[in-house]
């Protein structure tokens, strides 16, 4: 190893440095608004007190199918094209997904003003690059199928 | 013959063939554990075991009849999906493997569930154990933000094309490669034991532009470990590939990021593994947005599986920081074993 320290025993974590503080913070937030969002959801859907698209019922016979034809049997959008039918239970979920999928963007629009101050552009321009990204994936233009 | 009884003479080897598997895989599990040191928590060795029982008798029922998941309550999935992710979860993040790693072989060879949405939710998995425990391993120091940020951004890039790649395949190519991939993820976890503290003298010119270095509180040894990096050109080639084939198995790939970061950039073990959940949560976001605009990302798959896998690695993550690291490897090594044999039978149709 490179340096190793003996230290008299104790719990305490070594201090980090601020932007991995500050990005550990924006982290936990988005995960716990996503999974918050997503369960309630999730339990709206299961319980039918939001009308599905496909109904578990229904879903169970055509799980098995490949993307192409479980899309077909069930007319389910692709895209951002279930946004449109946000109101059925199943896509409704989601919007909790979405959040998680698309909880990083804003952990590393924090650190943007912190390696500005810095200087380092080195990491503003990674975090730049993962952002544009990460916003490409998420825009829906790269598809492919069989 | 009569159809019938042709039928009932394969269901009866798909029985005996399922049950030798089933039996070797067992065997395997025991000799490990087994081991001359004796030193596996009995909780984990548990858990371990207790993934498998459960699992065995799903594709019995799921499996031999093209009717037999749709004859069962639809509830009985979800629920039957949660208990294992839990199970997942809870040895997915020691081992630095993410979650994903273990759900799509697991759940691709055992559950009814066609492998494009297995895919779409192993990426969501992966991405939610890495995202539950990722705050309290940067805290910790245990993720490393500097690290993790340009192998990320490698990977990221990468597995979109892995994931476009995969909707591509035919199903039955990309079961069979990830057999053949789980097991090569197997030999080498048995080849490379990997090294608790590398010994790196000299970091190279670009993990010093990058400050590819820090220190973290080694709980299991109580000492404040300081690390640096090294080989950082060729890790984040590395990272490239890896990115593709998270992207294309779904699979999260952090059972490739460990070793990478251990073995080659000489980052030590609890290290590589906390950083290896912050890449997951870059790399598995970018390709799980292509299977949620494809429309294999579906819900009742996704979100108990998701929910396990979370609930699951917040104890994980918990043990990262005490357990030694050749007790977390013989359990998952024994685990993915069984998982990468039945992804190969089943891809090349010996035991669907």
């Amino acid at each position: 190893m490179g340096v190793t320290t003996a230290r008299a025993a104790s719990a305490t974590p070594a201090p980090q440095a601020q932007e991995q503080i500050r990005y550990a913070r924006w982290l936990e937030a988005g995960t716990h608004a996503g999974m918050l969002v997503l369960v309630l959801l999730f339990l709206a859907y299961v319980a039918g007190l939001t009308a599905p698209q496909v109904p578990p019922a229904h879903l169970v016979e055509v799980w098995g199918l490949p993307i192409d034809e479980f899309l077909r049997a069930t007319a389910t959008p692709t895209g951002w094209n279930w946004v449109a039918l946000v109101r059925r239970g199943d896509l409704a979920t989601l919007v909790g997904i979405v959040l998680l999928l698309g909880c990083s963007v804003p952990c590393l629009l924090a650190l943007l003003p912190l390696y500005a101050r810095r200087g380092d552009r080195i990491y503003l321009g990674i975090c730049l690059a993962e952002v544009a990204v990460l916003l490409l994936a998420a825009s829906g233009v790269l598809t492919a199928g069989r | 013959m009569p159809p019938e009884q042709q039928k009932g003479r394969s269901s009866i080897r798909g029985a005996v063939c399922r049950h030798r598997v089933g039996k070797i895989a067992l065997q395997t599990i025991l000799a490990l554990e087994m081991s001359p040191k004796g030193n596996l928590l009995p909780g984990l060795s548990a858990a371990g075991l207790l993934l498998l029982c459960l699992l065995q008798p799903l594709p019995a029922q799921a499996m031999d009849a093209a009717g037999g998941a749709a004859a069962m309550a639809w509830w009985v999935w979800p629920l039957a999906l949660f208990f294992a992710c839990f199970l997942m979860g809870i040895v997915a993040v020691p081992a630095g493997i993410g979650g994903g790693t273990l759900f799509v072989p697991i759940v691709g060879g055992l559950f009814p569930f066609h492998l494009d949405f297995v895919r779409g939710a192993g990426l969501l998995v992966a991405l939610g154990s890495a995202l539950s425990a990722g705050p309290m391993l940067l805290r910790s120091g245990l993720a490393s933000l500097r690290l993790g940020l340009p192998l990320g951004l490698l990977a990221s890039i990468s597995s979109i094309a892995g994931a476009l790649l995969g909707l591509v395949l035919p199903p039955a190519l990309v079961q069979t490669a990830l057999g053949l991939i789980v097991l090569g993820i197997v030999l080498l976890m048995v080849l490379s034991p990997g090294s608790e503290f590398p010994n790196v003298p000299e970091s190279d010119p670009l993990a010093r532009a990058l400050a590819l270095h820090g220190v973290f509180m080694d709980g299991a040894s109580r000492r404040e470990i300081s690390w640096q990096a090294h080989r950082t050109p060729m890790g984040l080639l590395i990272f490239v590939v890896i990115g593709i084939l998270g992207g294309l198995f779904g699979i999260g790939a952090g059972w490739a990021n460990v070793p990478a970061l251990n073995l080659l950039m000489g980052v030590p073990i609890k290290v590589a593994a906390g950083s290896s959940s912050l890449v997951l949560t870059l790399a598995s976001s970018s390709a799980a947005w292509v299977y949620l605009n494809k429309g294999a990302m579906l819900p009742m798959i996704a979100v108990p599986s998701v929910l396990g896998m979370m609930l699951g690695a917040r104890i994980g993550a918990r043990l990262l920081d005490v357990l030694e690291g050749s007790v977390i490897r013989r359990m998952v090594i024994a685990v993915l074993l069984f998982a990468g044999l039945r992804a190969l039978l089943k891809g090349t149709g010996v035991w669907a």
